[in-house]
């Protein structure tokens, strides 16, 4: 590591200030990306302001309509919540239980790993992400590979889930790190059909709009019968090839519907 | 289970309440007063020309105490190479050297440039990162046979080519070999990469050189599997320090495969800059380090041909490997390819003709050299994956075409230089159908197929050379060292026994298994005796431990001091008893005299040869300590069948492992749960090769999976729980223990199992699929679905 000042806030008043006052300063959730990535001195910044003590940060209420997580919340506690079950097993198969029990929903969404699960489940569930500012549609939220629609300084606070009629998510594991080498989440919400896909593309997470548009008209793995994904602008490497990658896309899709409840 | 304690008793280990606890003194733990820290520069490019390194402004920065170049390494000598290997011409291979720091070139990533040694380790980095290097990038070589292709880079200029050798094995057979091909009645041949990996030990390599002025002793704290040996190296080919001047000490270590069986340059930095600087250096891979500087293992490619005649005897093999080296011959890199290799690739048949060639390559990549079974595997995977293929070919049931070709008499010579001792591959076979209940496959591939999954059934036997000797032959095939192993007894005054041996436990469970030979063969419990290994301060010269030599050598010369000490003891109860020598019988720890009810304890014996007021002096010395030194005869010969049944997603790929049985022959067993786990970890590092481990280089020389974020490690849920059985014994006929070695079987004979497994479950669905290369990835068997 190189070295460098860490504050520990007491408010997030406080640490939208922290943030802003200095250019070089990183905000650290959970720290599961973050500080290996200082650790192999992948980055240099001045100031660290930790999360850990917004209690503000932290919890899941059940607003009737929607589920809402603070940005703070641990894996482990959204996988213990099984309000949406789908979720809650997106949450579980996240790492290991060291993993689970530090990393945040919030740290997650915004680093947009291309392989992380979180992101598929907030395009898929069509979450709203809440910052420090503002409201942000997670349609508008993942701008590309480990970019969001954050500005500088902007602080995730929680994130707005609806309560789907049935949402299923299926990975498949990238067999060393374990995170999705194709994972997809579906959903059916109030008329509305999503299918997000995470893992597979080198922009990023994306919405199938084949998939979706064939499931909204019947909620059903045979209603992907026929439907390929193209390889094209999928990942290829070690762990897959691009066209690999596609077809797994499909298989995954389909387990997702059938796991769906 | 024998109530004693003894030989064949599953005693739990007494090292594991240290190391589950928390308090294993692994290198890292030792901190001496005043140390500094070293952190190596290393090269990021694979190959260049390095022209300048500018450490001026480094050299400055805060807690800086030296930077080290290249240039402080002119002069002192380089890392040797411990076996010469002598090409299929009567020349010896190309050597090349091997500086501790590079000099004028890189030639792979990972090359140490330049190490900074500061107070802090942190500062050490900090100064690394300003040191300025000039490196003329060159074009590297990573792929073997491009690397032999006319016009290829040479990685070290001074050598004709990138061949090291060019080995062919029996030479004088290839004629007949060759021959025999031309009359045989079916030939099948199968071209093959055993792919390479990363030991990956859960402890990175750590060096602590220290050097007292006072006496002018050095003293290295390393990683080893070895102590001995590295002292040796160390100290007579690359610093010139003479043994009685430098202390090599290995605590406990954990976790070795193999890798740390070599000579690294750490070592013999840190021992020297310790001495330059007067102060202790210690160092510590990175995890990332290690991946880029701990040699790796496997990465053959092979072209294996199997001749058959109309009755399906096996008539003659011919093979062609492609050996990698790396950049670098690491200690015993030569060796694996060759004699560990082309000697073991009769296997379990009796082949009459055997061909082995073997090019041996320099690439841009880091050293390669033994991992768990070394060669072994190599030449098992190849030879068990051709004789499935053969029985494809030719519509025969695989472990029917196996039985027949089966070597059934003992001692057998096979016909690349080997003389198997005993054996019974049959029995071992029989049980292997027993455990794995191979009848009942098709009742399971039923099972499986109404659940969508695609089930396959692979079997293959194994056999392996452990305690490689004799000391005189070995010679002769070009080691530079000897393959014996020492031990000294020390028989204290109340009764309690000291070994020293010159074997190093690093999960073995030697602080376990050996005081139960000890123990068993005078008749007293386990506990009496303590085992000390791992410092050459206190242990006898030693060769170390690898190969699974240790119970069938180190144990061997454990039990041949033991004896020494018995003799002398009943002597000494001779005296006490007023009895004739011959007359005296040790059994459950007392001496006493034949046909009378005379009896002395050991401890009275003990007490009176530290304590020799009524002794014989005249006859025998005070004082209970014996050393031997065991040089075997013969290499020991393991040997089992292997099952191995998997379901494949037929939609993604996936292989999942739904059982493994192995039926080994080890001949007789001191402790049977050590065994277990040593064949359930052995197993587990085979099931890693085949389906999950590859260390992936790009066509510039960097590692692509060079993290565990893309180097894929089994983990407990990609393993099932195996059927192990070690009841088939043909005890060795050549050590006193008959006792064979269980270290690698597990490594040597699965990969096989699981390959023929998956090949068999895809074409039972019907796919054209006559191979795949390992890693058996999701998305391999995928692609090879997709034909």
């Amino acid at each position: 590591m190189y070295t460098f000042d860490i504050k520990t806030p007491s408010s997030l008043k406080k640490a939208a200030k922290a943030v802003k006052k200095n250019d070089d300063a990183i905000v650290l959730g959970g720290g599961q990306t973050l500080i290996p990535t200082l650790k192999q001195r992948l980055a240099a910044p001045a100031l660290l302001v930790s999360l850990s003590r917004l209690d503000e940060l932290k919890g899941i209420r059940d607003e009737g309509d929607e589920l809402v997580i603070g940005a703070g919340t641990t894996h482990a506690e959204v996988a213990a919540d099984g309000t949406i079950p789908a979720l809650s097993g997106l949450a579980a198969g996240i790492g290991d239980p060291a993993v689970r029990n530090r990393g945040t929903i919030g740290g997650s969404l915004a680093n947009n790993d291309p392989s992380a699960c979180y992101p598929a489940a907030a395009l898929g569930l069509c979450a709203t992400i809440v910052t420090h500012k503002r409201e942000i549609s997670a349609d508008d939220f993942f701008t590309g590979l480990f970019e969001t629609a954050l500005k500088d300084g902007e602080i995730i606070t929680e994130v707005r889930f609806p309560k789907p009629q049935a949402a299923g998510y299926a990975k498949f594991d990238q067999p060393a790190s374990r995170f999705a080498l194709v994972g997809v989440f579906v959903s059916r919400c109030n008329g509305d059909v999503r299918v997000a896909v995470t893992g597979a593309s080198e922009e990023g997470v994306f919405r199938w709009a084949d998939a979706e548009a064939a499931l909204a008209e019947g909620f059903s793995p045979g209603a992907l019968d026929g439907l390929t994904m193209s390889a094209g602008g999928m990942i290829g490497d070690v762990h897959g090839s691009p066209e690999y990658r596609a077809h797994l896309v499909g298989v995954m899709t389909r387990r997702a519907v059938a796991a769906a409840q | 289970m024998p109530a004693d304690g003894g030989i064949g008793a599953s005693n739990k280990r007494r090292e594991d309440v240290r190391f589950l606890t928390g308090r294993g003194r692994y290198t890292d733990d030792i901190n001496l007063n005043g140390q500094a820290h070293a952190y190596f520069l290393r090269s990021n490019v694979a190959h260049g020309v390095l022209k300048n390194v500018d450490t001026a402004e480094a050299g400055t920065m805060p807690g800086v105490i030296r930077i080290f170049t290249g240039a402080d390494f002119e002069g002192v000598g380089g890392l040797p190479c411990g076996w010469q290997v002598t090409d299929k011409h009567g020349a010896p291979m190309q050597e090349p050297a091997h500086p501790v720091l590079a000099q004028g070139k890189v030639r792979h990533v990972g090359d140490p440039i330049a190490v900074v040694v500061a107070e802090s380790l942190n500062q050490a980095r900090d100064a690394a990162e300003a040191i300025e290097v000039d490196i003329d990038e060159l074009p590297a070589v990573v792929d073997m046979k491009a690397a032999v292709a006319d016009g290829a880079p040479k990685v070290h200029d001074d050598l004709t080519s990138n061949l090291c050798y060019d080995w062919g094995f029996v030479e004088e057979n290839k004629a007949a070999v060759d021959e025999a091909f031309g009359k045989a009645a079916h030939v099948t041949s199968l071209e093959l990469v055993n792919n390479r990996l990363v030991a990956n030990a859960m402890e990175p390599r750590v060096a602590i050189g220290d050097y007292d002025p006072t006496s002018g002793e050095s003293t290295l704290y390393t990683t080893s599997q070895n102590p001995h040996v590295i002292r040796l190296l160390m100290g007579a080919f690359v610093l010139g320090i003479p043994e009685h001047k430098l202390r090599v000490v290995a605590p406990d270590v954990g976790g070795g495969f193999g890798s740390k069986i070599f000579h690294y340059a750490e070592e013999a930095f840190c021992t020297f800059a310790a001495k330059a600087l007067v102060r202790p250096v210690k160092w510590t891979a990175q995890r990332s380090e290690s991946f880029i500087t701990d040699a790796h293992g496997r990465d053959h490619v092979t072209k294996i041909e199997l001749a058959l005649d109309g009755d399906n005897n096996f008539t003659a093999i011919r093979t062609e490997t492609y050996a990698n080296m790396g950049a670098y011959l690491s200690t015993f890199a030569p060796s694996v390819p060759t004699w560990l290799h082309g000697t073991l690739m009769a296997g379990n048949y009796k082949t009459p003709l055997i061909y082995v060639n073997v090019k041996a390559v320099f690439t841009n990549t880091v050293a390669v050299d033994a991992y768990r079974g070394a060669g072994r595997p190599e030449a098992t995977f190849q030879l068990e994956r051709v004789i499935d293929k053969a029985a494809d070919e030719l519509g025969v049931d695989p472990v029917a075409l196996r039985r027949q070709n089966f070597i059934t008499e003992f001692p057998y010579a096979t016909p690349v230089a080997l003389e198997y001792d005993t054996g019974d591959y049959v029995a071992t076979m029989d049980k292997l159908e027993e455990i794995a209940d191979l009848a009942g496959f098709e009742k399971r591939l039923a099972e499986s197929k109404a659940r969508g999954k695609l089930r396959g059934l692979g079997v293959n036997c194994y056999i392996e050379a452990c305690g490689i000797a004799p000391s005189s032959l070995v010679g002769q095939l070009g080691a530079r060292a000897g393959l014996y192993e020492s031990a000294t007894v020390r028989v204290n005054a109340t009764g309690g026994i000291v070994v020293m041996t010159g074997s190093h436990s690093h999960g073995q469970g030697h602080e376990t298994s050996f005081p139960q030979v000890v123990a068993d063969m005078i008749g007293i419990d386990p506990s009496m005796v303590e085992i000390v290994h791992g410092d050459t301060a206190n242990t006898p010269m030693g060769m170390g431990t690898y190969g699974s030599r240790s119970l069938a050598v180190g144990g061997s010369a454990m039990v041949r001091a033991t004896e020494k000490i018995i003799a002398k003891a009943k002597k000494i109860a001779a005296h006490l008893m007023e009895a004739a020598e011959g007359d005296i019988e040790l059994k459950d720890g007392q001496f006493s005299v034949a046909g009378t009810d005379k009896a002395v304890a050991w401890g009275d014996v003990t007490l009176a040869a530290y304590v020799p007021h009524n002794y014989p002096l005249e006859e025998v010395e005070p004082g209970l300590e014996e050393t031997a030194f065991y040089d075997p005869n013969n290499f020991t010969f393991p040997a089992g069948a292997y099952a191995c049944e998997v379901e494949v997603d037929p939609d993604t790929g996936k292989v999942e492992v739904m059982s493994f049985a192995a039926a080994d022959d080890f001949g007789n067993i001191v402790n049977p749960m050590i065994v277990d786990g040593q064949v359930h970890g052995g197993i587990g590092q085979g099931i890693g090769q085949a389906l999950l481990e590859q260390a992936v280089y790009d066509e510039n020389g960097q590692l692509v999976t060079g993290s565990y974020m893309d180097y894929a490690m089994p983990r407990a849920d990609d393993l099932p729980s195996y059927k192990v059985d070690h009841s088939c014994q043909t005890p060795c006929t050549h050590n006193p223990l008959g006792v064979k070695g269980c270290g690698e079987a597990g490594a040597i004979g699965s990969p096989p199992a699981l390959v023929n497994a998956v090949v068999d479950a895809l074409r039972r669905a019907g796919h054209e699929v006559t191979h795949i290369d390992m890693p058996l990835s999701p998305s391999r068997v995928w692609a090879a679905m997709q034909g």
